[in-house]
């Protein structure tokens, strides 16, 4: 017997009788409030927050923040201007080690909780919004859901290889409990709220 | 582990409590995360009935779990992960072993994973000759102070910063003296970083899987695991059979919980989800048992396969607080691995469902509504029958059996301080007498103990 056949063949004898999966249709995020809340609570996670019109305004934002001497990557067409990289093109990801900047497209942000959520697709190279010192995100005014439950709803029928929800800049507490922001991924996290044009 | 040779729970708690400082400290900021997780559950008015969903799904998932494991298996391997199946420790780690082997490396990166620490996984390759790097910081602060961790979420909450700086200046280089925090994460950063960037294979732990879509989560707030995965050419993810959840929309149920209850943060900084590698690259998920199923047939035990690993009932126990991780001498310490452990071992482990108030403090907080007290108690039963409790310890359970059939007396116990510690040396040896003395109670449970007792005595 292989050791796959003797575990399933221990899971059956010894699971119990089939109890039902609950509903979850009654958690519909009614008490939590959209952008004024995600906007809140990113804030207490660490993120910051800028409602811009358009992309130059984000541009401009971020030229005044990081300078224009540092290595920014994005993939968004309405950025080229920031960035002297082409991530389709590039041949190996290690040479990303030194990107102070990685500007990305979110899905949709998760107004209980601050994250959003960014698949491949928008990174071009998974490790992209972790091995920035600085990560910059993009969002749609209206892209807030209010909690996890209406994010899976509007994952549900999308297709990744690999997906994340972040939710501000990464973060450790493991010396007595004091809180440093910058453990392993970006020290700063911003999110450029959109609005509608 | 690291085990200090037959030291049982009390005696090795004596040995945390001869610092008298340190164990107001670790008592008090414990209590202190404990109660910032119930700051961030008062938010979410519909808590009870998540922790309801919670429960109810990882029920369904116990019930159902050889086909939940097979769904899985066939959409992971749809999605081009490679699967493994080990039935004990130590095929889990030659299961390592050779996928390390086979990438021809001699060095791995791995972010925090307690189902290797169970499985003594480094201490296994580093005699094969692999060097294993923690790269949670915690973990990494306990791997170079050659200790295993003693919280499942905080590794080193037993550790002061200066000591941590003396590690730091021994291993990292860092100048003698130096405590503060932000100095000494920078340190652990760039010295990471490096190992991040270098290393071809990476191993992560798992936090759940979906069965529906063949896809597994992991969630950190250092970003350590997402660092190493996308960098390394072979991502090995290691997880007890346990961990499926019946498909995505369950994610939002767990993800809800997990953190709030953990820390009190909303969410963990990342909550990765891993479908598919990356062009050209490896992964591989290893379904491990190592006593699972055993546990799934202990009708009395198999709800703790139910657990998330929040912590929540550590920061919440006053045994756990006032005598440490280490006092556990288990992988997985505190309320949940007392009920885990007896599974594996139940010699080595017989001290440890006696290493509790039976406050029910625990079973309070738990996220998926694991009765962990009261199967604590059943173990006591168990371990008795079997034999595997000590002489002394047996006298003093009549004592409490009596105690506890007398309608009299109990009601006075409950009385004198509620719960049974006063009437029950055994439960907590005389030397953690300081107990009484604490400043903050755990929460009373909904239903107190005599109401439970009532319930279960027949
Ligand atoms: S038993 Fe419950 S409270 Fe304890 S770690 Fe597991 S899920 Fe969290």
């Amino acid at each position: 017997m292989t050791s796959r056949e003797k575990i399933l063949a221990a899971v059956q004898a010894n699971q119990p009788d089939l109890t039902a999966l609950p509903d979850l249709s009654g958690f519909d995020g009614q008490a939590f409030g959209s952008l004024a809340q995600f906007a809140e609570v990113l804030t207490a996670v660490g993120g910051k927050i800028f409602h811009v019109a358009n992309y130059a305004a984000i541009i401009k934002i971020i030229l005044a923040q990081y300078g224009s001497g540092v290595r920014i990557v994005t993939q968004l067409e309405e950025l080229k201007k920031l960035t002297r990289d082409n991530l389709e093109s590039l041949s190996q990801i290690h040479d990303l080690h030194d990107v102070e900047v990685a500007i990305i497209a979110a899905r949709f942000g998760v107004a209980e909780n601050g994250a959003v959520w960014i698949t491949e697709e928008e990174m071009q190279h998974r490790v992209v919004p972790f091995i920035a010192q600085h990560l910059a995100v993009i969002i749609h005014e209206d892209a807030i859901v209010p909690t996890m439950h209406q994010a899976y709803d509007r994952i549900a029928n999308t297709t990744y290889n690999f997906g994340t929800f972040i939710a501000g800049p990464s973060k450790t507490a493991d010396i007595e409990q004091s809180l440093v922001i910058g453990a392993h991924g970006p020290r700063s996290m911003t999110v450029f709220v959109l609005k509608n044009s | 582990m690291i085990k200090q040779a037959g030291k049982d729970h009390a005696e090795l708690a004596d040995d945390f409590n001869r610092d008298e400082d340190r164990v107001n400290w670790h008592d008090e900021t414990l209590w202190f995360i404990r109660e910032k997780r119930d700051k961030a559950a008062h938010k979410i008015p519909e808590w009870e009935s998540l922790r309801e969903a919670a429960s109810q799904i990882k029920n369904n998932v116990l019930s159902n779990l050889n086909n939940y494991l097979l769904q899985f298996e066939k959409n992971a391997v749809a999605n081009g992960i490679e699967v493994h199946w080990a039935a004990d420790a130590a095929e889990h780690n030659a299961i390592v072993h050779r996928l390390i082997n086979e990438a021809n490396v001699v060095r791995m990166v791995k972010s925090k994973s307690m189902l290797t620490e169970e499985c003594g996984l480094n201490e296994y390759l580093a005699k094969h000759g692999i060097e294993v790097i923690d790269s949670d910081l915690g973990e990494r602060i306990v791997q170079l102070a050659e200790e295993p961790p003693s919280h499942i979420v905080l590794p080193c909450i037993h550790k002061k910063k200066e000591e941590i700086g003396e590690i730091f200046h021994k291993h990292l280089g860092i100048d003698a003296g130096i405590s503060d925090p932000q100095f000494l994460t920078e340190a652990a950063r760039q010295h990471l970083r490096e190992i991040f960037l270098t290393r071809k294979v990476a191993l992560t732990g798992v936090n759940f899987a979906v069965a529906e879509t063949g896809e597994f989560v992991v969630c950190t707030n250092e970003g350590n695991a997402d660092m190493g995965a996308h960098l390394a050419d072979v991502h090995i993810a290691s997880m007890g059979i346990e961990k499926l959840i019946p498909e995505r929309k369950h994610l939002g149920v767990f993800l809800r919980l997990l953190t709030r209850s953990a820390t009190g943060q909303p969410i963990t900084t990342y909550s990765s989800h891993f479908k598919k590698p990356r062009a050209g690259k490896k992964m591989h998920i290893i379904l491990v048992d190592n006593g699972r199923t055993v546990q799934l047939g202990r009708q009395d035990f198999r709800n703790s396969l139910k657990c998330i690993r929040c912590a929540a009932c550590m920061n919440t126990c006053p045994v756990y607080r006032r005598s440490g991780g280490h006092s556990y001498h288990t992988a997985i310490a505190g309320p949940i691995g007392s009920i885990l452990a007896p599974n594996l071992d139940m010699k080595q482990y017989a001290d440890l469902p006696f290493a509790s108030t039976l406050c029910g403090s625990c079973s309070n907080v738990c996220p998926v509504k694991i009765d962990i007290h009261e199967q604590l108690y059943k173990w006591r039963q168990v371990l008795v029958k079997e034999g595997y409790v000590p002489a002394a310890k047996k006298a003093a359970m009549q004592v409490m059996a009596g105690t506890l059939s007398s309608p009299t007396l109990y009601k006075l116990a409950g009385k004198a301080g509620r719960f049974t510690i006063k009437y029950a040396p055994f439960a907590v040896s005389n030397s953690l007498n300081p107990w009484f003395k604490q400043r903050d109670m755990p929460a009373a449970p909904k239903q107190s103990f005599g109401e439970w007792y009532k319930q279960n005595r027949d």
